[in-house]
């Protein structure tokens, strides 16, 4: 079947099996393999992408329901160049060990923040209860989604990756416990 | 170490940025042309003998490459070796274990056949259409039932029973008889599963002109792995090449050499064309192995005091229907840290290793060490709980005094160090106990039943030395300082989310003195880095690290032979001074470590004899464990109308040693305590009679979600070790160790009114409630 589709802002047509899942057509059609699959039954979350800017899990969507609608998938919702402060977030949190959750992670904290924009601590655990994550335990995860969230509320302009990447601090006066490299709000008071 | 700008620092990983963006490689990631897809047929029994394959349909499937049977492999192919189990035990009962399933099926899920089509839809379909037919054969999936005779497992072995180990320091049978109390109990520790969010993946290549087999695997092991397929398909380890992309999760799931690895392999051989195969999650519970699964029958004598004196144990461990690559080792290390912290002297013990038609257990998170841990501290508690003493004290009573260091255990483990009272009393204050305890007893006299348990583990990790382990205990690093001033660092452990991309180049960027951008951690490729053990055990930083270090001090004093040559010194008179060389105690001039690698890279200017090139590849054999140990204290309420369980704080306090980043230190503590609790309260794996999986899916078997884990407050004591020359010990596996317990505690804590003394895990409301429905006396302790 033909199907169209916009995909992270540009126009995209398949010929696809009616039965071919978006995750499999973003993953294998389009090469966007940020869209990760970590389950059968709809429970991972790992998946995530937005549908005309609405949070779904793209192992439960048929490519062909997509036909016409606009995907956002990890890959647009930000890069190396601009981040998204929800990827900036996750980053200065510490809110990922292996990453494998994290994409769809990070699109559902999107979508949460855009029904909620200021989710407490509560708000943001259950608005995340489609997504698993094995490695973190959530609790770096909670706070990045409260930073991201306060960063978006005062309209911060985006970062790159070069401009946050840690590199030596100087020489002479070393920081005690890399003040300074890290948001003061992101570090945690103890470890 | 001299000069600590980076380590200590809670900088943002490096290797972070591609996870963000969704620009990582996972195995399902990599793209090759041509290639074609694997889907197994896999048993839908417990127990079964295969009367007749036909695969007539399948082949016809224009869409199929191929399809094997076990048949096809041991016969007309000749691949008859069985899969790899590591281990020193000399009487262990090793079954063979084919790669598929050859005459007989032993557990749901194992391999049948093997499926190659054109896409992994079109596989499927094919995997479909191979009938297969089976006698169904009765099962066992009790542990204790399968050990006390048949039906038999392996029939040929005429018993369910691999090995027993008995064991006895000090003199238990005196200790037991001047006993005041004695607490016995039985403790069951249920099977869990991994569930690593990525599950197991897998993609093969042959290169015939070469003659090289290239194996992308989701593995915390790349070269073990690479050494075990050398063996296992009969080829030369030199034409293999393992790698290790990104790895999405492990928790020792994937510290393993699993048939699909061999099969997708030897079928990327016969095709010479990429053979991938990604399993569904389903498969992933049935085929992935599976953790815990032990019954430990407890005795605990000890003085009204709450002295423990003694201590009888048998741990009765279930294999599962084969070992996997460590499968029998597991339950040997409960034995070895049955002490936990404490001064046990007189112990005597039985390890059983039994045989039944479940999934191998293997090393999942902890290994073996939160099934000790988990039965010492519900002991410990049992004998206050008895003794009417505050679990604190009774701790107390027991710790292995800071004097007694190092300290020898009757298991024979040397602790080289610890400091078990100072974190104990650090995690009480952080929790406010005693003000805890006074809000305890207010809440029960309106009927709110809150609880409040205490864990205090140690746990023997950083595996390991050579010795003691059932293959090569050590691990590697390789620094190479390139010309144009950038440094490689090819580290033999093999991260999946610990972030060693980061922490090594902390240590590197500290003692060689480079910015920490000019550095790039390499791992996890068999045909890049030299031989390393992999990640595992807690191993990663306390011995890949320490081989860092090692190879660190090489590069340093090499790099001083050559500045001291270009200053016409002598080298014993120079030294490195924050990351630069200088003469000892006068910084005004200093050579850089780019700029001696320059020199010896151009290579016409070095001391005489000094060989040209600035790298070195160091080995760390480790002369011993290392003993990481902490308090985590755990309150929880427990509703009295529903049994529902709720985690109102968490407190943990960890000593690892040294913090490299105390940030990437913190989240492992963190993902370790919800896995912890989370076998505390809700996970379980169940095979029903016949062997067939109940909890099959992630629908069926629970891990928990954001909701369902509470925020954790962390806070760490040091005491560094000597075992190694950073002073670190592992911290990958401590939350897992002490969680469990301290949640359990917590629970049958809240429950003591109602007379409660040991509820086996999943604490599920539905057990909770019916304990409950006793009526509650209004004491704090029955
Ligand atoms: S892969 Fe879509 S929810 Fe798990
Ligand atoms: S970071 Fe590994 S599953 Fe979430």
């Amino acid at each position: 079947m033909q199907i169209d589709l916009t995909v992270n802002g540009k126009r995209a047509s398949l010929d696809v099996e009616p039965r071919l899942l978006l995750a499999h057509a973003l993953r294998d059609y389009l090469n966007l393999t940020g869209t990760h699959i970590g389950c059968d039954t709809s429970s991972c979350g790992a998946c995530t992408v937005l549908l005309d800017g609405v949070s779904v899990k793209s192992c439960t969507v048929f490519a062909v329901q997509a036909s016409g609608h606009a995907v956002t998938t990890i890959e647009g919702i930000g890069n190396a160049d601009s981040l998204h402060p929800m990827q900036e977030a996750f980053w200065s949190a510490h809110g990922l060990q292996c990453g494998y959750c994290t994409t769809g992670m990070i699109v559902s904290a999107v979508d949460l923040l855009q029904r909620n924009p200021d989710p407490s601590d509560d708000e943001i655990r259950a608005g995340l209860e489609g997504n698993l994550c094995r490695c973190t335990g959530y609790e770096n995860i909670v706070k990045a989604v409260r930073a991201a969230g306060a960063a978006m509320r005062s309209g911060e302009a985006r970062h790159s990756v070069n401009e946050l990447m840690p590199i030596h601090p100087p020489r002479e006066e070393p920081p005690p416990s890399g003040e300074g490299i890290i948001p003061q709000q992101l570090q945690e008071t103890k470890a | 170490m001299a000069f600590t700008a980076m380590v200590g620092a809670r900088i943002r990983r490096r290797e972070d940025p591609r996870l963000i963006t969704g620009r990582a490689t996972y195995v399902d990631d990599v793209r090759q042309v041509g290639t074609v897809y694997a889907a197994f047929v896999r048993s839908p029994y417990g127990h079964a003998k295969i009367t007749s394959i036909d695969t007539s349909a399948a082949k016809g499937d224009p869409h199929v490459l191929a399809v094997y049977t076990g048949e096809d492999l041991h016969h007309a192919h000749n691949l008859k070796a069985s899969l790899p189990v590591a281990h020193k035990m000399p009487d262990l009962k090793t079954p063979p274990h084919y790669v598929l399933a050859l005459d007989e099926v032993r557990v749901i899920g194992e391999a049948v056949a093997i499926v190659v089509a054109d896409s992994p839809y079109t596989a499927r379909d094919a995997a479909e259409k191979v009938v297969v037919e089976y006698d169904e054969l009765p099962a066992v999936v009790d542990t204790e039932k399968a050990a006390a005779g048949p039906p038999y497992v392996h029939e040929s072995l005429g018993t369910n029973v691999a090995f027993t180990m008995p064991f006895s320091a000090g003199d238990p049978d005196k200790a037991f008889a001047e006993a005041d109390v004695v607490v016995k109990q039985r403790i069951v520790n249920q099977r869990v599963a991994p569930v690593p969010i990525e599950p197991r993946s897998m993609v093969a290549n042959y290169d015939a002109g070469m003659q090289q087999l290239t194996l992308y695997s989701a593995t915390q092991i790349p070269h073990l792995l690479r050494t075990q397929l050398a063996i296992v398909l009969g080829l030369p380890e030199n034409k293999i090449r393992a790698i290790a992309p990104e790895v999405g999760g492990g928790f020792g799931a994937k510290l393993n050499v699993y048939a699909e690895e061999v099969v997708v392999s030897w079928v990327a051989m016969q095709l010479e064309r990429p053979v991938k195969y990604i399993e569904t999650r389903s498969e992933c519970f049935q085929a992935m192995i599976h953790g815990r699964d032990q019954i430990d029958d407890l005795e605990i004598a000890a003085k009204n005091d709450g002295t423990i004196t003694g201590l009888r144990l048998k741990i009765t461990a279930n294999m599962g229907a084969y070992h996997q690559l460590l499968t029998p080792v597991v339950p040997t290390l409960t034995l070895l840290m049955a002490h936990g912290c404490y001064k046990f002297e007189n112990i005597q013990a039985e390890v059983v290793g039994v045989f039944t038609n479940t999934m191998s257990t293997d090393a999942y998170r902890g290994a073996g060490r939160p099934e000790a841990t988990f039965f010492i501290e519900r002991a410990i508690d049992m004998v206050a709980q008895r003794l009417k003493l505050d679990p604190a004290d009774v701790r107390r009573k027991n710790f292995i005094a800071n004097s007694a260091f190092p300290h020898t255990t009757a298991t024979g483990l040397t602790y080289d160090s610890g400091d078990y009272e100072t974190t104990m009393d650090k995690a009480l204050a952080l929790a406010d106990y005693t003000g805890l305890r006074k809000r305890q007893e207010e809440l029960r006299k309106q009927g709110r039943y809150l609880g409040i348990g205490l864990s205090t583990y140690v746990e023997v990790c950083g595996m390991g030395p050579s010795a003691a382990m059932p293959a090569a205990g050590w691990d590697s690093a390789t620094i190479r300082i390139e010309p144009t001033g950038s440094i490689t660092v090819l580290t033999g452990v093999s991260p999946h989310g610990q972030g060693q991309e980061t922490t090594f180049a902390q240590i590197v960027a500290d003692e060689l003195g480079v910015p920490i951008d000019q550095i790039s951690v390499i791992h996890g490729d068999t045909d890049k880095v030299q031989y390393g053990v992999g990640t595992f055990g807690s191993r990663g930083t306390a011995v890949g690290g320490a081989a860092l270090k090692l190879a660190i001090d090489t590069i340093q004093a090499k790099a001083i032979k050559i500045a001291a040559h270009q200053w016409e010194a002598n080298p014993d008179d120079l030294e490195y001074r924050d990351g630069k060389i200088q003469v000892k105690g006068d910084p005004s001039k200093t050579m850089s470590t780019p700029e001696a690698g320059f020199l010896a890279f151009m290579g016409d200017n070095l001391p005489p004899g000094l060989e040209p090139g600035l790298d070195a590849t160091r080995r760390f054999e480790p002369p011993n464990f290392v003993f990481p140990f902490g308090t985590h204290i755990c309150v929880v309420e427990v509703d009295a109308q529903s049994g529902q369980v709720e985690v109102v704080k968490y407190f943990a306090v960890d000593d690892c040693g040294r913090l490299i980043n105390p940030m990437i230190a913190g989240g492992q503590v963190h993902g370790g305590i919800a896995q912890g609790l989370s076998q505390a309260l809700f996970e379980e794996v169940v095979y029903d009679d016949r062997g067939q999986l109940l909890t099959g899916t992630l629908m069926d078997y629970a891990i928990p979600h954001a909701e369902q884990v509470p925020h954790y407050e962390l806070d760490h004591t040091v005491t560094p070790t000597t075992v190694n020359p950073l002073g670190i010990k592992g911290i990958g596996e401590a939350g897992t160790i002490g969680s469990t317990p301290a949640v359990a505690n917590a629970v049958i804590d809240a429950l003591a009114p109602f007379g409660v003394v040991h509820i086996d895990m999943p604490l599920k409301p539905e057990k909770l409630w019916a304990a409950m429905q006793a009526k509650p006396t209004n004491g704090s302790v029955q």
